[in-house]
């Protein structure tokens, strides 16, 4: 939580001797508060008004980062309760979870499967980043193995999960390459954490803190603070829908409001139970409210493509609309006398413009006129798409020399502005469906 | 170390509707608190599940959801039934024919099927129309009067077509939803116009017209937080029950519509129909939403056991 010029000046020793460059400690109060000056500046701040300035600037929620390269994933770093405040920040991660007692043949066909847990939507990649490793062997050597698959062989970076620091030290022994992907270590305990902290701390990963209860996580992670490692992920122990929901809201909350240290990291949550439909319940739960990494048991693509589609919308940012590059769009096998139909360049509108068409399965054109992003009835009446522009975009769009007619369909909605459109453009204009869930009937009949 | 923990209270209440009559009623609403944060206010009624019942099948649905909801769909008296083996709380009427171009049914044609559909069931319905002005409205007092007494749900009054369903819902003592296009000012004012003729604000439900998952998901969602935000800071015209639009809505998503001959790498179509539906009414319970209108009988019963979850007192 930022403080006020205010809250700063009570800190400073309020002398008024003009040391920082500023004439007054109120003045240099809120210079500070708006972040244009260093309290370094004042040579004369006590230790007390250092760390709760220094504590103040911390983001209320660490950023963590998991994984390496192209799989390096970042979580926390948030700053509000609710999405319209502002936006959610950083994706929730999804892992998948995996037994360490599969055998070669078992791990490599749960790699590939999960391997395959990528789609593209709405123009964008979106998919599995993690797979986590749960280890009940009791056998480092056989840990290590799968966790050298999952390195070498997976799109995912691993998530270590052994409460046994043997285990977990002995796998960086045996897997080359695991420091460097930056694994996540599940988890430190009230029990092992001084072996875990050391074991992140050497290897500069990322560690999950695990306790029962708000209370006994705060206590646990301040202990390991106090070996000065903070890079952390919060569970309380919470596995039911209801107390992951009020913790993970508590969390959030002490982080944003309290702007409470102990519970200022993010979250792992795990919808891990043997019935897929329930995973699928839970996890959507967590994926809406605040989890950091959402654990998954189940690598079935119906069950991860609506909590990757949740996440995508969820942490969508409400204050920019999502666009697509204005312009002209084949889809399918086009001719030069294919459909030629004219859009936004909302990305809503026209990928629900693209699925119909699609569905309707008649190859056509698609002409993304650009409206800032807006759909088609805030477009039209806001003037961002007129008569003019649209017949611009017509025109300039090369659409004439592949085509063998000069006729446009309108969606129904602007169907006021066909006259106009038609006189600018010099196009014969045909009006569609109000709804794109009319296009594939439409196009059915205007191509019979 | 003890936390203080960080909470919310609030100065206002959510209306509590009650839907039906007796021993059948169904009551929504009343909430104190943000969803299922019990600690910090009452919940008093749990969210509650509708199935969605046409008077035809919507030709858009897909092949794999007409499979496992059976031959009940060709009759809608039939189909009621189904919920009533579910256990959902309400059934969904969903009028259509009146509004055909071709051979459309009369308003006393549909008032028989609605009478048919409570009488067979005797759970509390909700009865709404296509949004076409004219059938409609020509449609609504008929259905209105035949169930007179009954407190249904009748959906939906907007921003220019509200005057009829409001005059008729009065006389006949039902509860209204308004409907918005996700825009929370046009919900307002939608329920400002509604409760200018005399109708009670505490027997409207407010619809924000929200779209399946994947689809515009956010944007009603966000509007629900908003909506429910404003109405327990205060706000009394805004404080209604909200009801979610989620079985026919998840029906329009590609990832349900497409085949696994299509999309082999989408997995099992039947799955994926439940799994979206589960996930649209999860996420939207989330925000807010008291009444879930389904159409998978997996997918209810799946979100039946999770609001009962939800809804467990703690400790």
């Amino acid at each position: 939580m930022a403080l006020t010029a205010m809250d700063i000046y009570k800190l400073l020793p309020k002398t008024n001797c003009g040391d920082c460059g500023t004439p007054t400690c109120l003045a240099f109060a809120m210079q500070l508060a708006n972040k244009n000056a260093s309290l370094d500046d004042c040579p004369h701040a006590s230790d007390e008004a250092k760390d709760t300035l220094a504590s103040a600037s911390q983001p209320p929620v660490r950023l963590i980062k998991v994984g390496a390269g192209d799989k390096e994933i970042e979580i926390g770093n948030e700053t509000v309760m609710f999405r319209h405040e502002e936006t959610f920040h950083h994706a929730c991660g999804l892992a998948v979870q995996i037994s360490d007692e599969l055998s070669d043949e078992e791990a490599d066909k749960e790699i590939e499967k999960i391997n395959n847990l990528w789609f593209e939507r709405v123009g964008e990649m979106i998919g599995v980043e993690l797979i986590a490793i749960k280890e009940t062997s009791r056998d480092a050597e056989q840990f290590a193995g799968v966790v050298k698959k999952v390195v070498e062989d997976s799109k995912q970076a691993p998530v270590l999960m052994s409460y046994n620091p043997e285990i977990i030290g002995k796998a960086f022994e045996l897997v080359s390459g695991l420091a460097e992907a930056k694994p996540l270590i599940y988890a430190a305990n009230e029990d092992n954490y001084e072996q875990m902290v050391e074991i992140a701390k050497k290897h500069d990963v990322a560690l999950v803190a695990y306790a029962e209860g708000l209370e006994a996580l705060a206590d646990l992670t301040a202990k390991i603070a106090d070996l000065d490692f903070k890079n952390i992920v919060l569970d309380s122990g919470s596995r039911d829908a209801l107390d992951v929901l009020n913790d993970t809201t508590q969390i959030r909350r002490q982080g944003l409001k309290n702007n409470f240290r102990p519970l200022g990291y993010p979250t792992i949550a795990f919808a891990t139970e043997d019935d897929k439909e329930e995973v699928v319940v839970k996890a959507s739960t967590y994926v809406a409210k605040y989890a950091g990494i959402v654990v998954i048991k189940g690598d079935e693509p119906w069950q991860v493509l609506p909590l990757l589609a949740l996440r995508q919308n969820i942490y969508t940012d409400p204050r920019v609309p999502p666009t697509i590059e204005p312009g002209v769009y084949e889809v399918g096998e086009v001719g030069p006398d294919s459909p030629v139909l004219l859009t936004t360049n909302f990305a809503l509108t026209y990928f629900t413009v693209l699925a119909e068409v699609e569905a309707s399965r008649i190859p056509a054109y698609i002409l993304s006129v650009d409206t800032e992003g807006q759909s088609v009835l805030t477009a039209y009446s806001s003037e961002n798409l007129n008569a003019e522009d649209a017949a611009k975009a017509m025109n300039s769009s090369g659409l004439k020399d592949k085509l063998n007619h000069s006729e446009i369909i309108i969606p129904g909605y602007v169907a006021v502005m066909s006259g106009s459109l038609e006189a600018e453009s010099g196009w014969s204009v045909k009006v569609g469906p109000r709804e794109a869930g009319g296009l594939p009937n439409y196009l059915k009949e205007y191509t019979s | 170390m003890t936390i203080e923990r960080v909470t919310r209270k609030w100065k206002n209440s959510i209306n509590v509707v009650t839907i039906g009559n007796d021993e059948n009623k169904v009551q929504v609403g009343g909430e104190t608190t943000l969803p299922f944060l019990h600690d910090e206010g009452e919940m008093p009624h749990k969210p509650v599940i509708a199935l969605e019942v046409y008077d035809q099948v919507p030709d858009t649905w897909t092949d794999s959801l007409l499979e496992t909801l059976g031959d009940v769909v060709k009759d809608p008296v039939e189909w009621a039934k189904k919920g009533k083996e579910l256990g959902v709380d309400l059934i969904s009427l969903r009028l259509t024919k009146h509004a055909l171009e071709e051979n459309p049914t009369s308003p006393k044609e549909c008032a028989e099927l609605a009478k048919a559909v409570s009488d067979a069931t005797n759970l509390p319905l909700i009865v709404w129309g296509t949004g076409d002005k004219e059938p409609d409205n020509d449609m609504y007092p008929a259905v209105s009067q035949a169930l007179a007494g009954q407190q249904c749900l009748f959906g939906s009054a907007t921003e220019d077509n509200y005057k009829t369903l409001a005059a008729t819902c009065i006389a006949d003592g039902h509860n209204i939803i308004s409907e918005s296009p996700i825009d929370i000012n046009i919900c307002k004012q939608v329920n400002v116009l509604v409760s200018d003729m005399g109708f009670p604000l505490d027997k409207l439900v407010i619809f924000s017209a929200n779209g399946p998952l994947g689809y515009g998901l956010e944007y009603a969602y966000s509007i629900m937080e908003r909506t429910r935000l404003a109405a327990l800071g205060g706000d009394k015209l805004m404080a209604m029950p909200i009801i979610a639009n989620i079985g026919p809505e998840v029906q329009r998503a590609k990832e349900v519509k497409a085949s696994v001959e299509e999309y082999p790498e989408w997995g099992s179509q039947k799955e994926r129909g439940i799994g979206w539906e589960v996930a649209t009414a999860v996420t939207y319970l989330q925000a807010g939403t008291d009444i879930l209108t389904m159409c998978n009988p997996e997918a209810i019963k799946l979100v039946q056991e999770y609001i009962d979850g939800l809804m467990a007192a703690k400790k």
